[in-house]
């Protein structure tokens, strides 16, 4: 199936969804026009991909553009990523506890636990936004704890926000070719002259753009400013911002938040497809359905502490897990 | 379903202001017909100060030494707009850098500078032209000692930081009287003597050269947009390409952009280092065109003025930001010595005088009604996004006057 915005969305009728739904993107769109009377004017209309580069309109084509061309040490199902006795205090709070787990090169492992429990503060850990106080983040071979955060993405680690964090005045493509560009060489002088370089990675930028774009079912929104999108095509945009740093390691902090089901199903499948690409992803995530769907490992926090750490069917009928988080066991499904 | 659907994925028809309308008009013509009437209307406004249209020339000074002050304040504009249209960086004391420019030519033109040295091996003639470098050059460096240690602010600190530069500048130069001459100033800089003749035995970008509508002012304002269309190649050519990206990701959300991979600190030094290069610039022009300076010319209130020039264009439009320049600067020459406008009787010099009052009233007025300024347009970010941003003007002015599909659908293909 596809995850085109252009898809009926079924399932608004479920009164429990609060935001995505059909009426939400209307009151959203012309809340949008009443705030910023000339700010969207321009390009406020789908684009044919195609017309602009007829190339794209062969999925085979974006298929292959979106699958990167990296060198990684770790063999498939090695560790890529290993936290090792991780411990994050903020004064007396401490955050993160000793935590050590890994995540192993071509799976989809879920980082999952209440509230609080830490796993917000576990990702800034690993994407360098927090140094841990302890401890250390070993990826693909190479100690992370005092690299800079922007080399922590060239390295190899792509992460989207929880609370969306888009370019919004940039268009929707825009967006995707600031993520290409942390591959890039371009700086000054390259681009003041236009050098041969300069136009290779601005083509190079452009093609994988437009092809991450319609990977993640978004391209006819290519020249729609960020902040114009509909909030689903939004989280979906920062997916494909994300991808494009061609990243080993892709973490998404919970990609469904606000999603009806029709979307989070449509999220699994593109999850999936990303896995299949040849990334490796951790998911945060609350939505224990798409958790256990889509997730091949789950490791569990509570109070900055693992409690568990193994396959879905395993950890969603380990005691303490439920006890801390599930609840009885039927909710799971719910 | 799908009905609605496209009503959601099209929202309706968008109202189109002219200024709108214009420029989708001019994005979505071919690149000859945008030079065929770019080229005749640049040539038309240099010749603004010959033609001495009635209407627009003023009366109390010479429209053609106006016309290059303008130009001279379109090249800050352009510089500023850099740092703060583009990066976002709030930079309260750029004229600290138009300032060094100035000087700089100053110090190693004028006989009272004891850095003199136009007797040495600087010709008299060309020492100008060959200090404009030096002037450029010394004032990049100048952003990058103010930036690096900076930069590693943000918003309003940085902007403090900012404005007690313009005012150390200034001070120094008020009181260095060694060196820059304090309060008396720098006098006789050179300035490029070329095409001199029985009638103008000084040639024609002396300040003798007075007689309008050949003088120097014209030779100066042709320079200083020869100078605007340079500047205006390098950095639309930086705005397309993953430095104008970076900029205007760092301007969106700093941290953001660090987490995807800009280095954030490297881009905003660059920032500052070319806004800082086209200041000195401009500086290196004035000082030129003034043959003087003098440390009260660069009173912290310009920068303020550049500021405003700045944020009436139409932050990170650089075409707005000429406009906003010319506003500043030929509205107050426009009032000056006018005893009538339209019949009616006002004193214009009063007016004048009391620009900042107005300025100050305008800007107030625009951040109310238009916050983003006269003319706020998107910046284009990709050097070769051009088919892409035309078949999006396309539909969105086929969308406007109804003659297509709202959402031209395409078969379903993508990535399956």
């Amino acid at each position: 199936m596809s995850v085109g915005p252009s898809e009926p969305r079924a399932g608004a009728e479920h009164g429990d969804q609060h935001l995505g739904t059909e009426g939400e993107y209307l009151t959203q769109d012309s809340v949008e026009e009443e705030f910023l009377p000339d700010g969207g004017v321009v390009p406020q209309v789908a684009v044919d991909v195609a017309e602009v580069d007829p190339a794209l309109a062969d999925p085979e084509t974006v298929a292959h553009l979106v699958a990167p061309d990296r060198r990684i040490a770790t063999e498939v199902g090695g560790a890529l990523l290993q936290m090792d006795a991780v411990t994050m205090r903020f004064g007396g709070l401490v955050a993160l506890d000793a935590v050590s787990f890994e995540i192993k090169r071509g799976e989809i492992l879920g980082l999952i636990g209440p509230n609080g429990a830490g796993k917000t503060t576990c990702f800034n850990t690993m994407t360098g936004v927090y140094r841990p106080t302890s401890g250390q983040v070993v990826f693909d071979g190479r100690p992370i704890g005092a690299i800079k955060r922007n080399q922590i993405t060239r390295l190899g680690i792509a992460r989207t926000f929880q609370n969306i964090r888009l370019f919004s005045d940039m268009t929707a493509l825009e967006n995707v070719v600031v993520g290409t560009d942390a591959r890039h060489r371009t700086s000054v002088p390259g681009a003041l002259v236009r050098s041969r370089r300069h136009r290779a990675e601005e083509r190079d930028a452009l093609e994988r753009g437009m092809a991450l774009l319609e990977f993640v079912g978004i391209g006819r929104r290519a020249t729609q400013q960020a902040r114009n999108l509909p909030y689903g095509d939004q989280r979906r945009l920062e997916i494909a911002r994300a991808l494009a740093t061609e990243p080993k390691l892709l973490c998404l902090d919970e990609p469904a938040a606000g999603f009806n089901p029709t979307e989070k199903a449509e999220l699994m499948d593109l999850i999936r497809k990303i896995r299949d690409d040849g990334y490796t992803v951790l998911l945060i995530e609350h939505d224990m359905r798409l958790v256990m769907g889509v997730t091949d490992r789950i490791v569990v926090l509570e109070f900055g502490r693992k409690i568990a750490d193994g396959l879905p069917a395993e950890v969603a009928s380990d005691p303490a897990v439920v006890a801390a988080y599930l609840g009885v066991p039927d909710d799971a499904t719910a | 379903m799908t009905t609605t659907t496209a009503t959601v994925t099209a929202p309706a028809a968008p109202h189109l202001g002219v200024g709108d309308r214009l420029r989708l008009w001019w994005d979505t013509l071919p690149r000859p017909a945008q030079w065929g009437i770019g080229v005749p209307g640049l040539v038309l406004l240099a010749l603004l100060p010959v033609l001495r249209l009635p209407v627009l020339t003023t009366v109390g000074t010479d429209f053609g030494t106006v016309m290059a002050q303008f130009a001279m304040y379109a090249l800050l504009a352009i510089g500023l707009n850099v740092v703060v249209g583009s990066a976002g960086l709030l930079d309260l004391g750029y004229v600290g850098f138009y300032a060094i420019g100035a000087y700089t030519v100053g110090l190693l033109t004028s006989p009272d500078s004891p850095w003199n040295q136009t007797d040495t091996w600087l010709p008299k003639q060309w020492g100008w032209l060959l200090a404009v470098p030096i002037a450029i050059l010394i004032t990049a460096v100048s952003g990058l000692i103010l930036g690096s240690p900076t930069l590693r602010l943000r918003g309003d600190y940085l902007a403090i930081v900012t404005l007690g530069f313009g005012e150390i500048v200034r001070l120094l130069a008020d009181n260095l009287d060694n060196i820059t001459g304090g309060g008396r100033g720098l006098s006789q800089i050179a300035y490029p003597q070329v095409a001199t003749s029985a009638a103008r035995p000084t040639g024609i970008f002396s300040a003798g050269n007075a007689t309008p509508p050949w003088n120097a002012g014209l030779w100066w304002y042709w320079v200083s947009l020869a100078l605007i269309v340079v500047a205006l190649l390098f950095v639309g050519n930086l705005e397309r390409s993953r430095v104008g990206r970076a900029w205007v990701a760092i301007r969106e959300d700093e941290d953001a952009a660090e987490i995807m991979g800009v280095p954030t600190f490297k881009f905003k030094l660059w920032a500052f280092v070319i806004g800082a290069s086209i200041g000195g610039l401009s500086g290196a022009l004035y000082a030129g065109q003034v043959q003087f300076v003098a440390p009260t010319t660069f009173n912290v209130i310009n920068s303020m003025l550049f500021l405003c020039a700045v944020i009436v264009g139409g932050q990170g439009n650089k075409l707005g930001v000429i406009v906003g320049a010319f506003i500043i600067v030929y509205l107050p020459n426009f009032f000056l010595g006018r005893t009538s406008l339209l019949g009616i009787p006002i004193n214009g010099n009063d007016i004048a005088n009391y620009k900042y009052l107005f300025f100050g009233l305008a800007l107030m007025t625009l951040m109310i009604f238009r916050p983003q300024g006269l003319f706020p347009a998107r910046q284009k970010l990709l050097a070769l996004g051009r088919g892409m941003y035309q078949a999006a003007r396309r539909a969105t002015l086929a969308l406007a006057d109804g003659t297509a599909d709202p959402a031209p659908e395409r078969a379903e293909g993508g990535a399956r």
